[in-house]
């Protein structure tokens, strides 16, 4: 888990473009939204492209994004969850 | 005397590695920096921190950095109705490089995954809303497509702007980025009321765009 949240970091940092945020600045349990990073609506979309490109997880209902996408470790647990399903 | 003029009040331009200031250079880079490198160099340079800066298109970023430059310390928004402040920008590639980018997100149907962050760039508008929000203006803004730089399409359109009341002041100008040429210029020009015409700088006429282009 450990290290698919620091694979997640890298990830997030690069497709977002937070040239100024440094993996070890991002607090995995921290909320990306709102506070923390201040991701905004169009940032979350790209999120949802992440999931499906790199880990081949689609998410059917967006209704579940609020959840997935509230810290870096809750997409880390979903993705070790729905990996592969 | 009184008279209304229309008057450049301030330039902001950047190109070939240079930011020109009121016919000034302001910042100079170096010569091997790509542009993206030379862009992060000015925002950094004068401390823009706006974080959204690095998410805009190459495009954007251009406009956006140029207009913060020409903004500095003008507190236009404690001058102005934000409805009168009006944005008019040309340029010749649309927003091209953006647009191809977001293609190749397209192009394969085994890889198909459109980017959101580059699909929002595919306008040029789109630099003149983010100037806008940036800077809360509310008035007309405009981006129009033209082969060549034209300073008396500048000059007539914003006087147009002026006459028929839909601002009082506006950032007029060029930017245009294709590939790896890019050059900006924009200018702040004012319908002012000024006691003696003399004394009103800059006016603004094509003789005084142009050599500010």
């Amino acid at each position: 888990m450990e290290e698919l949240i620091e694979r997640l970091k890298g990830e997030i940092i690069e497709v977002l473009n937070l040239e100024d945020v440094e993996p070890e600045e991002i607090d995995a349990d921290a909320p990306l939204f709102g506070e923390g990073l201040g991701l905004d609506s169009i940032d979350a979309l790209e999120l949802i492209v992440l999931l499906e490109k790199n880990y081949g997880i689609k998410i059917e209902d967006p209704k579940d994004g609020k959840k997935i996408f509230f810290s870096v470790r809750s997409m880390a647990e979903y993705i070790t969850e729905h990996k592969g399903k | 005397m009184e008279s209304i003029e229309n008057v450049i009040s301030g330039s902001c331009s950047i190109h070939e590695q240079k930011v020109i200031i009121d016919g000034k250079v302001g910042f100079e880079g170096n010569i091997d920096w790509s542009m993206p490198e030379f862009l992060k160099k000015v925002y950094k340079n004068f401390e823009m921190k706006y974080p959204k800066f690095y998410k805009m298109d190459p495009l954007t970023k251009l406009g956006f950095t140029t207009a913060e430059i020409l903004l500095r310390d003008k507190n236009l928004n404690e001058k102005y109705d934000d409805a009168d402040i009006g944005i008019v920008i040309l340029n010749r590639s649309s927003s091209i490089d953006i647009d191809k980018a977001f293609q190749l997100t397209i192009d394969d149907n085994d890889n198909y995954y459109p980017s959101p962050a580059l699909f929002v760039y595919t306008l040029p508008n789109i630099m003149a809303g983010e100037i806008c929000i940036r800077h809360k203006f509310k008035g007309e803004n405009t981006v129009f497509i033209r082969k060549e730089f034209s300073a008396k399409f500048i000059q007539d359109y914003v006087s147009l702007l002026f006459q028929k009341k839909k601002a009082k002041v506006c950032i007029a100008g060029w930017v245009e980025v294709n590939h790896t040429q890019y050059k900006s210029l924009l200018m702040l020009v004012e319908n002012t009321i000024f006691a003696n015409s003399y004394d009103s700088g800059h006016t603004f006429d094509t003789n005084a765009i142009n050599k500010l282009f």
